[in-house]
C-alpha cells in the first residue's frame, strides 16, 4: 500500500513579462502528476520545457495561473498554491525539501552551521543537528578542515554538496530535487543516489530533474515528460514501482 | 514536536485593517491590511517615497493614521486597538512588549550613557533593580552582539557604527519583545557587518520566536531575513506573499522592474 503524497491537478503556467512589452510566456498547461510515498518520478523534456518552473511551482516558489498542488502534511491535506503564507513556510519546515541547482546562504556563516541550520528550525537539539550535520559532510566528501569556513569560497560541486546535506539533513516526507548532481564526479554521484534511494526506502516521495543518466536511471521510477504547452503531457513507465511500505507502517 | 511550537497553534499577533495616512494632500500609506504572528518575519520593501517609514510609524504608534485600524494582542489583556489606548498605556507598550530598531543607531540609543547603561536602562524601566543581575543580563546581551565586555562602560560615542547598530538591537531584545519593528537595520553598514547581522538577527528570531517588521529598500536583505514580503509604490501595497516567491515570480509590472534592477555582483 502506497500513499499519494503529493498530487498537482490542472496546473498551468504562464509568465508575463511586463518590463519586456509585457510578453507572455506561456510554459506548461494543464499538467497532472501524482507522486506517492516511496517513488521517485523524473520530469524529462528538452531544455526550456518547464522542468524547473515546474518544480518551483511544486514548492510553492512560482505562482501557477490555475490548477493546485496538494501535499499530505501533518495529517491534513493542503494545497500549497493557495495556503497563506505563514502555512507554506511550516510546510517547507517540516513536509517538502528542496534542492536548488546554487547554493543561497548568509554569507560568513561556517558551513556546519549553515547545514544544521534546518535541522535546528526544527526543533532538534544544536548538538544533535551538528553530530547529523558531520556525518553527512562526511559522507558527501567535505573535508574536515572546511567546515568551520564559510561556503561562499568553495568550488561549484563542493557548494552544491553542502545544499545536498542541507536538504537531507531532515528526512522530509517529499524532496524535490533540482540536477542535485549536475557538478558532481561519479564517486560523489554514487553518494547522492544512496541518499536518494534511502529517502524512498523510507517513504519519501521524490521529484527531479536528472538529466544524468545514471542517476536517473539509479533512483527514477518513472519519467514525466514535459512538453511545450499546446501537448498533452504523457507519461512514460521507466520501472515497475515498487510496493514499499508506507512511513507509518515502517514506523 | 519539541521546542519549535508550530506556527498555527499561534494566534494572530498583530492585525493592521485599511490604514492610511496622508500629509495634507500628500498620500503617506492607503488602505494597508495585513497580519503577522509570532515567529514570521515580514519585509517591507519599495523605492524611498513609497510610504514604507510611515507604515511603520503608524504601526509603532508614533504617527497617528487618519483612518483604519492596529489591533495588537497584548500578554495580559488579549487583543486591543492600539489607536483607542491612551498615550503611556502605549508608551509602556512600546518599551515592555516591542522592540524599536531605528535606521540611525543615534536615534534609539542614549549617546551619553555607557553601553551597559543602555541594555540595563529597559530591564529597569519594568522593575527590575538588582543591579548585579541587570549588570550581567546587559554583558550577556553585549556578548550575544559580539561587543567586547571591556567596552561595557564606555559610551556609545565612542563606537563604530556597526558597534552602535549592534548595542541598539541588544537594547531592543534584552526585554524579550513580542515584536519588534526595525528600518533599515542594516542600512549604512559595511557588508562584512551587515552579513555578521543578519545571521544574529535571524538567530535570534528563531530562538525567541519573535515577530518582526523590517523596512528595507535592499532586496538581498529581505531574502535572507523575511518570511513574507510586502512591495510598496506610492503609499499602497502592491503585491504582497512569501518572500522568494515575489523575488522569483513577481507579477506586477513595478515588482517586476525592481527586481530586475538589482546589481548582480
Amino acid at each position: 500500500m502506497t500513499i499519494i503524497r503529493l498530487h498537482a491537478r490542472g496546473l498551468s503556467k504562464t509568465f508575463t513579462l511586463h518590463t519586456q512589452g509585457g510578453t507572455t510566456l506561456p510554459v506548461f498547461e494543464d499538467i497532472d502528476l501524482q507522486v506517492r510515498s516511496g517513488e521517485c518520478v523524473c520530469l524529462h523534456g528538452p531544455s526550456g520545457a518547464g522542468k524547473s518552473t515546474l518544480l518551483r511551482s511544486l514548492y510553492a516558489n512560482y505562482k501557477p495561473q490555475s490548477g493546485s498542488v496538494m501535499v499530505q502534511h501533518d495529517g491534513e491535506i493542503v494545497d500549497i498554491t493557495a495556503a497563506e503564507p505563514w502555512k507554506v513556510v511550516e510546510i517547507r519546515r517540516f513536509t517538502i525539501g528542496y534542492v536548488s541547482q546554487f547554493l543561497r546562504v548568509i554569507p560568513r556563516v561556517p558551513v556546519l552551521d549553515v547545514v544544521a541550520e534546518p535541522a535546528i528550525t526544527n526543533g532538534r537539539s544544536v548538538e544533535e543537528a551538528h553530530a547529523a550535520a558531520r556525518t553527512l559532510l562526511t559522507r558527501l566528501r567535505i573535508p574536515e578542515r572546511l567546515w568551520s569556513l564559510a561556503p561562499a569560497t568553495f568550488s561549484g560541486g563542493e557548494q552544491q554538496r553542502v545544499n545536498i546535506a542541507r536538504s537531507f539533513i531532515v528526512a522530509y516526507p517529499i524532496l524535490l530535487l533540482d540536477e542535485p548532481t549536475a557538478s558532481l564526479d561519479a564517486e560523489n554521484r554514487k553518494t547522492v543516489i544512496e541518499l536518494i534511494c534511502e529517502a524512498k526506502v523510507r517513504g519519501a516521495a521524490v521529484v527531479g530533474i536528472f538529466h544524468d543518466a545514471e542517476v536517473r536511471d539509479a533512483v527514477a521510477d518513472r519519467l514525466f515528460e514535459i512538453r511545450s504547452t499546446h501537448r498533452e503531457p504523457t507519461e512514460i513507465p521507466c520501472k515497475p514501482v515498487p510496493d514499499l511500505p508506507t512511513i507509518e507502517a515502517v514506523a | 514536536m519539541s521546542a519549535v511550537r508550530k506556527l498555527q497553534q499561534r494566534p494572530v499577533l498583530l492585525e493592521v485593517s485599511g490604514v492610511s495616512k496622508s500629509y495634507g494632500g500628500q498620500v503617506g500609506c492607503l488602505d494597508v491590511s495585513f497580519s503577522i504572528r509570532p515567529g514570521e518575519v515580514l519585509g517591507i520593501v519599495g523605492e524611498s517615497g513609497s510610504g514604507k517609514s510611515t507604515l511603520l510609524a503608524c504601526l509603532s504608534g508614533r504617527l497617528q493614521p487618519d483612518t483604519g485600524s492596529i489591533i495588537y494582542d497584548m500578554k495580559d489583556r488579549g487583543p486591543v486597538d492600539m489607536l483607542l489606548l491612551s498615550e503611556p498605556e502605549r508608551r509602556r507598550l512600546a518599551r515592555t512588549d516591542w522592540g524599536i530598531v531605528h535606521q540611525n543607531p543615534r536615534d534609539g540609543l542614549r549617546m551619553d550613557v555607557s553601553a551597559g547603561g543602555n541594555v540595563g536602562e529597559r530591564p529597569m524601566a519594568i522593575g527590575a533593580r538588582h543591579y548585579g543581575n541587570i549588570r550581567a543580563e546587559a554583558q550577556d546581551w553585549l556578548q550575544k552582539v559580539e561587543i567586547d565586555l571591556t567596552r561595557t562602560d564606555d559610551k556609545p560615542r565612542t563606537f563604530s557604527g556597526g558597534m552602535q547598530q549592534r548595542l541598539q538591537i541588544a537594547r531592543n531584545l534584552v526585554t524579550k519583545p513580542r515584536l519588534v519593528f526595525m528600518d533599515e537595520p542594516t542600512g549604512g553598514l559595511d557588508v562584512s557587518v551587515q552579513a555578521r547581522l543578519l545571521d544574529l538577527l535571524r538567530g535570534l528570531v528563531r530562538e525567541l520566536g519573535i515577530a518582526a517588521i523590517i523596512v528595507t529598500h535592499d532586496l538581498a536583505v529581505v531574502r535572507l531575513l523575511a518570511d513574507r514580503l510586502m512591495v510598496m509604490q506610492r503609499g499602497r501595497v502592491i503585491e504582497e506573499g512569501l518572500t522568494d516567491q515575489v523575488l522569483d515570480d513577481p507579477h506586477h509590472p513595478y515588482t517586476q522592474l525592481l527586481v530586475s534592477s538589482i546589481l548582480q555582483v
